[in-house]
């Protein structure tokens, strides 16, 4: 026999269950994320198997023409996007291991109790709340070598950063560090306020080094959190158009032609709706492909 | 089973009160059309001849009882704005004024309604000049099949700082290096003197500024001035051959010719376009600045620039071969998806009238009306509307096939690599840019 807490039956008995409730609330919420969300995807990947142009009047076998996995083909012979992927890679490998030093290093600052800790971490996560484009207008003005007092303050006079082929993408991802640093630090910082104190209470009756501690305690159990914070940096990394477009424009040359940036103009400048959607999809595939390889660290760092 | 039925007819009336709600808006939305009947909306970028448009159409309104609104989006986003309403076939624009370059897209892809017909019969093919007619009207180039009527006549000229050239200590330092007078420089090579004379980094004062950004195509408008110059051409306009007409010896030095202009421009000039080529002079950063000449009344407005009363302004100079001009501006045409045809063809009706085109000119609009570009009330209007009118005689435009972003893309990338980048040369960019080029129009069946 079915047994019922009391709320349920009296909601039954009205003729409506609790779960019936529930997924009531949720049923706008699933009907959204279907039309804005799962509907294009699926769309768009119907759309990668074809020869097909938006901005084209549709005609049937013309526009959209199937051609199998033609643009997948041809995106991954493409010797460009190849170059762009990566750019990518060492703009996403120097950006967050720029971010999971500053961040880590400034939560190991900050925990620890002084005046006006509170305001001073309030302080920090500034650069994340402001708008992308926004950071990157102004710090294309502190890198100009006429009036940025980046060039000022480091002595540098006329060094170029953003025109040069050299240094443009380090200084793409100098702003990006600045911007998200804070985020990873806000993560680590959670994970350091959660070890328990007794831990180091007791390292310290051992007589354990600073590193000792630091290695066996601290490190192990912030790991969680951090590999969240490493997934997260990553995959935007991986996407960062906003800084980049504003910066740079994919320049000089193609020295920070990042694979959104690439997306793009294909996409929104060519109009090239079909080989857009499956440079998409093998830009989705290899992100899910990353982000699940620290998942499975996550989970291992999770049982230890 | 009763929860279950009631559960079913729950979700029916959500979906039943979700329908009725989008039909009830939709519902408002079209008799809100109704009410706002003689209201047409006129698309363009975000820049000082779209307010003088605007103060145009507001004497439209107030002759005509039609309100028409200039609506606009920054430069950056105007192309992508445009074609993501074309690509959903939306209403939201009666008119866009639309780069010369798009031409091909909006006749071929049906974003546009053909004017032959249209044009012919108010002459406008004879009223305005005949060069504008086919940069911003006609497509298929020389076909007389006409898709928009010209509004904003633009090309490239130059500024430069009149007391700069004119101070008798630099003009006898100028003499001494050089060997010539300091003047408004008649060809390349002795602007790329002048530049090369006026480049002070310790004084952050700089030659000359010119066209770098990779976006879109700004790099290709300067790079066209002197391509043309040296007698090189983008391809031929009517076999879409590439190979053997881009990469001559002449293409190629002219490409090396910008690389040297390049190194007189002020710092990180990599990334630069209109907006930094106008600060160039108004902040006094540069000697000479390359711009359209849409972009120049910001300059001769000593509000925005304290350099105004010592601004001169002159045409492109001559090349080895040729004195050519890369063509900016804009037409408008009519889009096929908007409901309102009859007030658009209203509005173009209106438009054209010699009196009205008068009245563009005095408002600031660079008109393309042959009586009023010849007028001299227009000549002297402004100290640049001479070289203005010079220049409309030089120009020449980028390729307006359909496909001219993917054309864009390869130059502007093999372009921004050898004359910013450094990474290839001059050569290696035009080469590449030749078998690119080649590749796209074989592509799309430019050889069949």
């Amino acid at each position: 026999m079915n047994q019922q807490k009391p709320g349920e039956m009296l909601a039954t008995r009205r003729g409506l269950s609790d779960t019936a409730i529930k997924r009531l609330f949720v049923l706008p919420t699933i009907i959204l994320l279907l039309c804005i969300n799962i509907f294009p995807l699926i769309w768009s990947l119907g759309l990668s198997f074809a020869d097909y142009s938006a901005v084209r009047p549709r005609v049937p076998g013309v526009n959209p023409n199937w051609i199998g996995g033609g643009n997948y083909k041809e995106v991954l012979m493409d010797s460009h996007i190849w170059e762009y992927f990566t750019i990518t890679a060492k703009y996403a490998m120097m950006a967050v291991a720029g971010e999971f030093l500053v961040g880590f290093g400034i939560a190991l600052l900050l925990n620890r109790d002084f005046k006006a800790k509170g305001l001073i971490t309030t302080l920090i996560l500034i650069p994340m709340m402001m708008s992308m484009a926004i950071v990157g207008l102004f710090w294309k003005l502190l890198y100009n070598p006429g009036w940025g007092i980046i060039n000022y303050m480091l002595g540098l006079k006329d060094f170029q950063w953003l025109a040069n082929p050299r240094v443009a993408l380090v200084a793409v991802a100098i702003t990006d560090i600045w911007m998200w640093a804070p985020f990873t630090m806000l993560l680590a910082l959670a994970g350091l306020s959660a070890i328990p104190q007794y831990l180091y209470e007791a390292a310290e009756i051992d007589r354990a080094s600073w590193w000792f501690k630091f290695r066996r305690i601290t490190l192990p159990l912030v790991t969680p959190l951090l590999l969240i914070a490493l997934i997260f940096r990553t995959m935007e990394a991986f996407k960062m158009f906003d800084i980049a477009f504003v910066m740079t424009g994919g320049g000089p040359g193609t020295t920070t032609e990042l694979i959104a940036i690439n997306l793009y103009r294909l996409a929104f400048a060519q109009w090239n709706t079909g080989r857009a959607s499956a440079f998409a999809y093998i830009i989705l595939i290899m992100i899910i492909a990353i982000s699940n390889i620290y998942i499975k660290y996550l989970n291992k760092a999770k049982e230890m | 089973m009763k929860a279950r039925k009631l559960y079913f007819f729950l979700a029916v009336a959500l979906v039943v009160v979700f329908a009725a709600s989008v039909t009830v808006f939709a519902t408002k939305d079209k008799a809100g059309g109704g009410e706002l009947e003689g209201e047409l909306t006129i698309f363009w970028a975000e820049w000082d001849p779209a307010n003088y448009l605007q103060e145009l159409c507001n004497i439209f309104t107030e002759e005509t009882g039609i309100v028409a609104n200039v609506e606009t989006t920054p430069w950056s986003d105007f192309q992508t704005k445009t074609f993501n309403e074309f690509a959903a076939r939306g209403d939201a624009y009666d008119l866009v004024v639309g780069d010369s370059q798009w031409l091909g897209r909006g006749a071929t892809q049906g974003h546009y309604v053909e004017l032959t017909d249209w044009i012919k019969e108010h002459g406008v093919d004879k009223s305005m000049a005949p060069a504008t007619i086919v940069a911003y009207a006609e497509y298929p180039k020389g076909s007389g099949t006409y898709w928009a009527v010209p509004v904003e006549g633009d090309a490239c000229g130059w500024s430069y700082r009149k007391d700069k050239f004119e101070d008798p200590k630099e003009m006898a330092a100028f003499k001494a290096k050089y060997g010539y007078n300091l003047e408004v420089p008649e060809t390349w090579d002795q602007l790329l003197d002048i530049a090369e004379f006026f480049y002070r980094p310790d004084d952050h004062f700089y030659g000359a500024a010119i066209y770098t950004q990779k976006d879109y195509d700004a790099l290709t408008m300067g790079v066209e001035n002197v391509l043309w110059a040296w007698g090189a051409d983008l391809g031929d306009y009517d076999t879409y051959k590439v190979d053997g007409i881009i990469n001559t010896p002449e293409g190629v030095a002219s490409i090396q010719f910008y690389k040297d202009l390049y190194q007189f421009t002020p710092p990180d000039w990599g990334n630069a376009f209109f907006p930094e080529n106008n600060m160039a002079i108004t902040e006094g950063l540069a000697a000479m600045s390359m711009n359209y000449y849409a972009f120049f009344p910001a300059l001769n407005n000593p509000e925005m620039s304290k350099f105004a009363d010592v601004t001169g302004y002159f045409a492109m100079p001559k090349g080895p071969a040729d004195q050519v001009a890369a063509l900016g501006g804009q037409g408008a045409s009519i889009i096929t998806y908007s409901k309102k045809h009859d007030l658009a063809y209203a509005w173009l009706e209106w438009f054209v009238k010699s009196e009205n085109q008068a009245t563009w000119g005095a408002l600031g609009g660079y008109t393309c009306d042959l009586k009023t570009l010849k007028s001299e009330e227009f000549l002297n209007m402004t100290p640049y509307n001479r070289s203005f009118m010079e220049t409309m005689q030089m120009v020449k435009d980028f390729w307006a096939v359909p496909e001219y972003a993917e054309l864009l893309e390869a130059c502007q990338r093999l372009w921004h690599e050898a004359i910013v980048a450094g990474t290839i040369t001059p050569q290696e960019a035009m080469d590449g840019i030749a078998e690119e080029w080649e590749a796209i129009f074989e592509k799309f069946g430019y050889y069949d």
